[in-house]
């Protein structure tokens, strides 16, 4: 299978990717990993007239913590995160990684396409949601710092321009009572999520959910963070109860789209069911990192 | 038609080639260059029989463009056995064990077990099934390919026999 017939031209550094891009707008996509996009072009759902190859812009590479911040750039790999020691709290980078695709696609995807795609099963936009995270979308004129629940706008639509390069994330680094966990629900192993939740939280100084992030993947047309779970448990002491509410919360406000992999109804309680197991894992991790070594 | 020239170390060897920026990758290496070890299996990145290696990593050729490829260094199923013929100790373990029935998954199930071998050698099979979970048998003969791989982890790992080694 071929894709139609493409121009290619390939980026030698950041700011001649920015020009051309600024040049040219809509009227070139950008190729990174391609394990998404390529697949689309062969099987000609997408037809595109010019490519940017930006894969060899060494500005887009590494992963640091600087300043409270850890900062992934867009071109890691999700297996450079499925390796990357996670710092305390940051437990389900690892765990997100490490379920996506297969190792040949993990080995070449990047986490800023994965991102800038935006499928709304994909597991990294579930789990950057339930964490404090800046997109930094850059252009020639401009560096712009999104918070990410703004970022996805619609089904495999981002606020990203066309004369922008999504070039890294920035997570606030989690205070020491935290934890954090992913969880995904597929048909067969390497599937898109029939549903998943990432869940990250912060034990408060007397034993409350100081902080809660939940993200969720396939349970509707963008990336969701669940705000109106997290407002019922955000502040409360943990107890089942509360979580069961939380998970009532969740499953309300979400309206997954019926398809092969299930029904709305399966999905909803697919949601509802790991929310509360990766509250669970999440809670446990955080009250073992915030109790003094015994 | 435009066309772009490539320089690809392909088993050890220089290839320069001019190429359309749609061709496949594994396009390239059967159709251009006649190394037909690589196979295409399902054409929609799911099986993993065009497995190759790409500066040692385990990609899918046919989700990589060829022009993608310039400068990069791969190995690919003709490269793993030495010139005398002598079979690479990830062959002769599938041969040992007799890990494959039709054989057309084998070439990208031998390249993701020698990236899983150099990667991170484990003796668990959840691991070593996690391995290959890009490479599909349809003959559904995974027994026997868990069983040679791990052979070969476990000598990695107690550092006997040949363990994996190096691709010529």
């Amino acid at each position: 299978m071929y894709p139609s017939r493409f121009a290619y031209q390939r980026a030698e550094n950041l700011t001649e990717a920015l020009t051309v891009l600024d040049e040219c707008k809509d009227a070139i996509k950008i190729l990174a990993g391609g394990q998404s996009l390529i697949p689309l072009m062969k099987l000609r759902m997408v037809s595109l007239p010019r490519l940017l190859d930006v894969g060899r812009l060494q500005e887009l590479h590494g992963i640091c913590q600087e300043n409270g911040l850890l900062r992934i750039r867009a071109l890691s790999r999700h297996a450079d995160l499925e390796r990357f020691l996670s710092p305390p709290g940051l437990e389900m980078l690892r765990e997100g990684a490490r379920v996506i695709a297969d190792p040949q696609v993990r080995n070449l995807g990047t986490l800023g396409g994965a991102l800038a795609e935006a499928d709304p099963a994909g597991d990294w936009p579930a789990v950057f949601l339930a964490l404090d995270t800046s997109v930094v979308c850059r252009s020639v004129n401009e560096t712009r710092r999104l918070s990410i629940g703004d970022f996805f706008l619609d089904a495999y639509t981002t606020a990203l321009k066309p004369e922008e390069i999504l070039t890294e994330l920035e997570i606030t680094l989690p205070r020491a009572q935290s934890g954090s966990a992913y969880l995904k629900f597929e048909r067969k192993s390497g599937d898109f999520a029939i549903a998943s939740a990432a869940v990250m939280v912060e034990v408060g100084s007397s034993q409350e959910i100081r902080r809660i992030g939940i993200g969720l993947a396939g349970v509707g047309l963008i990336p969701m963070k669940a705000s109106k779970a997290e407002a019922v448990l955000r502040g409360q002491r943990f107890e089942p109860e509360i979580l069961r509410q939380a998970g009532e919360a969740l499953m309300n406000e979400i309206e997954p789209l019926a398809d092969l992999r299930g029904s709305s109804e399966y999905k909803r309680n697919v949601a509802g069911v790991l929310f509360q197991r990766a509250f669970t894992i999440a809670w446990e991790r955080a009250g073992r990192a915030s109790r003094p070594e015994a | 038609m435009e066309t772009i020239k490539i320089r690809v170390r392909i088993n050890g060897r220089e290839y320069e080639r001019e190429v359309e920026p749609r061709l496949l990758l594994v396009s390239f290496l059967r159709d251009e260059l006649g190394l037909t070890g690589t196979h295409i299996g399902c054409d929609t990145s799911h099986c993993g029989a065009c497995t190759i290696l790409l500066d040692g990593q385990n990609i899918k050729s046919c989700t990589m463009f060829a022009v993608q490829a310039d400068e990069r260094d791969i190995t690919t199923i003709e490269g793993l056995a030495a010139e005398s013929g002598k079979l690479h100790p990830v062959q002769e373990a599938f041969w040992k064990h007799h890990a494959l029935q039709c054989g057309y998954c084998t070439p990208g199930m031998v390249m993701s077990a020698v990236a899983f071998l150099e990667r991170q050698p484990s003796i668990e099979e959840q691991e070593i099934r996690r391995g290959i979970a890009g490479n599909l048998c349809r003959c559904t003969g995974y027994q026997f390919i868990v069983d040679a791989i791990q052979e070969l982890a476990q000598a990695k790992i107690t550092g006997t026999g040949e363990g994996t080694g190096e691709s010529k």
